[in-house]
């Protein structure tokens, strides 16, 4: 019972003991000043912009790992978890090497194009889908192992192509895998920092998104940074709701 | 493109090692496939929608259906448990194929209606599976199944895991829609009362070869596997090339040895004793097993109990005597 009770008040304490030290008074100061609308702003587009992509470009990789069988799978799938696993610094580090100004696509790109992602709002977005996109592709495939593929020979036996059985029938039916992926990474996305810092560095406007403004506002205003801090904590709340409902709810 | 119903279907097919089946059948003919859990009758259905990987051919109308695409095939499957999209309501899971075939969503939903007006459901069409009794769900996926026209309607067992009631009264309506049916339907049954009722022609499947084809009456009348004997409820022994088949009241039991020269006899332990209509049923372990219906008096009088050891003879008179291969002239009676 004591370590379960340690546990616990582990977890609950520091979230009480921040509630509990925000300066109720110098909080709407705090939320409506410029830089921190800018930053909830950015965090919320560029988190949005990302989970589309990671759906986009996530589903059909997820059902590939779940109803294709071919050579490889398994290192595909070990591959989608890394970025899970990857200290998200690294992370940075690693899109640099690919994306930054000198990086192995990043030179090219800028030649042919003169565009780069790094330290604009795109490489926000960018470092986002990296780390996001495993949340999304292993709650789907989860969702797409469980559904019984014999809808799938049904919706074939009635004429469906693959791409109609995948829209009308696979993914309404893997819907709250779906759901439970885009809500994971969406949050996901929203508290990013490390690699989304490294990357694209903290430039209000354009890549200084809510965590990376609590991270510097934390080393001048404490207030500041507890009062942002608050905003992020009731938004990770409402998403443990929002799932919490689709998980008890049927497809 | 024929039109729908007028093609004729020759196959002769091989799921890997399981099932090596060839037959044929007549447009507007209901052909019943019967056989012993996993004789391969689920697997010939599934090889003909394109389901599982098949060799050999299936031509329907000069064309053959194994090489034609699943989605291309103009087949229609009744799934085993029906398998309805559980997301779509009752009117969308029968429109499902021809939306999925490029028709306009007003024209499929017409034709949905249609169906599930001819099947009297018409006001659950904005039902959801789950909210559709057994009966109800089993109507919507043969009316899916049918609204794409298909030339070939295939049944995987449809009628397992409904009441009796619901079987009796979705039995005489499948009837009724098959034989409105242009084209060719296989329906698969564990039930001789099924093939009895729905079929022109009843093939019969055993370890995923055909033993038997004929019509219904024949195949009833003249066995050739041990599980249709048992589903149409006569004794079947073989002998020599021939084969004999009796009903079970035609049996004699006694606990002595009969006396007579009749080679018809048999003697083993009782593994059953069970009422039977008016008569009392017995399952004597001969070899091989079989049913001997007699009377509950006289089954008193021999007090007969699982475990004891009987004899069996059947009159030669009251047996049907055939040749065991198909087209095999009797050798007399």
């Amino acid at each position: 019972m004591v370590p379960a009770a340690l546990a616990a008040l582990l977890l609950l304490v520091p979230l009480v003991a921040m509630v509990a030290s925000t300066s109720w008074t110098d909080l709407p100061g705090h939320l409506t000043s410029r830089v921190a609308l800018d930053a909830l702003r950015l965090s919320l587009v560029t988190s949005t912009i990302a989970i589309v992509f990671c759906l986009l470009l996530g589903l059909p990789l997820a059902w590939l790992l779940a109803r294709v069988d071919f050579r490889g799978r398994g290192a595909l799938r070990a591959l989608v978890t890394v970025p899970l696993v990857l200290p998200p610094v690294v992370a940075g580090v690693a899109l640099r090497s690919a994306f930054g100004r000198t990086g192995v696509i990043g030179e090219p790109l800028l030649d042919w194009t003169g565009f780069a992602f790094p330290f604009t709002t795109y490489g926000v977005v960018l470092a986002h889908v990296f780390v996001s996109m495993p949340f999304v592709v292993i709650a789907i495939e989860g969702a797409l192992r469980s559904a019984d593929p014999r809808y799938d020979e049904a919706a074939a036996t009635l004429g469906a192509t693959r791409w109609t059985t995948f829209r009308r029938v696979t993914v309404p039916l893997a819907m709250p895998g779906v759901i439970a992926g885009t809500v994971l990474g969406w949050a996901r996305s929203l508290g990013e920092l490390g690699a989304t810092i490294t990357f694209n560095g903290n430039y209000p406007g354009t890549t200084q998104t809510m965590p990376t403004l609590i991270y510097v506002a934390r080393q001048s205003d404490q207030d500041a940074a507890l009062s942002l801090s608050l905003v992020m904590l009731v938004v990770s709340i409402g998403v443990l709701a929002a799932l919490r409902d689709h998980w008890l709810g049927t497809p | 493109m024929n039109a729908t119903g007028t093609k004729k279907l020759v196959a002769d097919l091989r799921v890997a090692d399981r099932v090596h089946a060839a037959f044929t059948a007549e447009p507007g003919e209901v052909l019943a496939v019967i056989g012993p859990n996993g004789a391969g009758k689920s697997s010939l259905l599934h090889a003909l929608a394109g389901l599982v990987d098949v060799d050999g051919s299936a031509v329907l109308g000069g064309i053959d259906m194994l090489r034609t695409p699943v989605r291309e095939r103009r087949v229609g499957l009744v799934f085993q448990g029906q398998l309805l999209f559980p997301h779509l309501s009752a009117l969308d899971n029968v429109a499902f194929g021809r939306r999925a075939r490029g028709e306009g969503r007003q024209a499929a939903e017409a034709v949905a209606r249609d169906w599930l007006e001819r099947f009297g459901i018409a006001e659950l069409a904005g039902r959801k599976p789950r909210e559709l009794s057994g009966g109800q769900a089993q109507r919507v996926a043969i009316a899916r199944a049918l609204a794409t026209d298909p030339d070939v309607l295939l049944l995987d067992e449809p009628f397992t895991g409904l009441d009796v009631s619901v079987q009796m009264a979705l039995r005489l309506e499948l009837g009724r829609h098959l034989r409105d049916f242009p084209g060719i339907a296989l329906l698969v049954t564990h039930d001789a009362i099924d093939a009895l009722t729905l079929s022109d022609r009843v093939l019969v499947l055993d370890d995923g070869r055909v033993a038997q084809v004929g019509p219904p009456a024949e195949v009833a009348a003249e066995p050739r596997t041990r599980h249709v004997a048992r589903l149409v409820g006569l004794n079947l022994v073989p002998d020599g090339d021939d084969l004999i088949a009796f009903t079970p009241d035609a049996v004699t039991v006694s606990l002595h040895e009969p006396e007579g020269s009749s080679r018809l006899r048999w003697q083993g332990p009782i593994a059953t004793v069970a009422p039977h209509g008016d008569a009392v049923r017995l399952m004597v372990h001969a070899s091989p097993d079989l049913l001997a219906d007699l009377t509950p008096a006289a089954a008193a009088e021999l007090g007969l109990v699982p475990g004891k050891e009987v004899w069996l003879s059947a009159k030669a008179t009251a047996v049907s005597r055939y040749g065991a291969r198909e087209g095999a002239a009797p050798t007399g009676r």
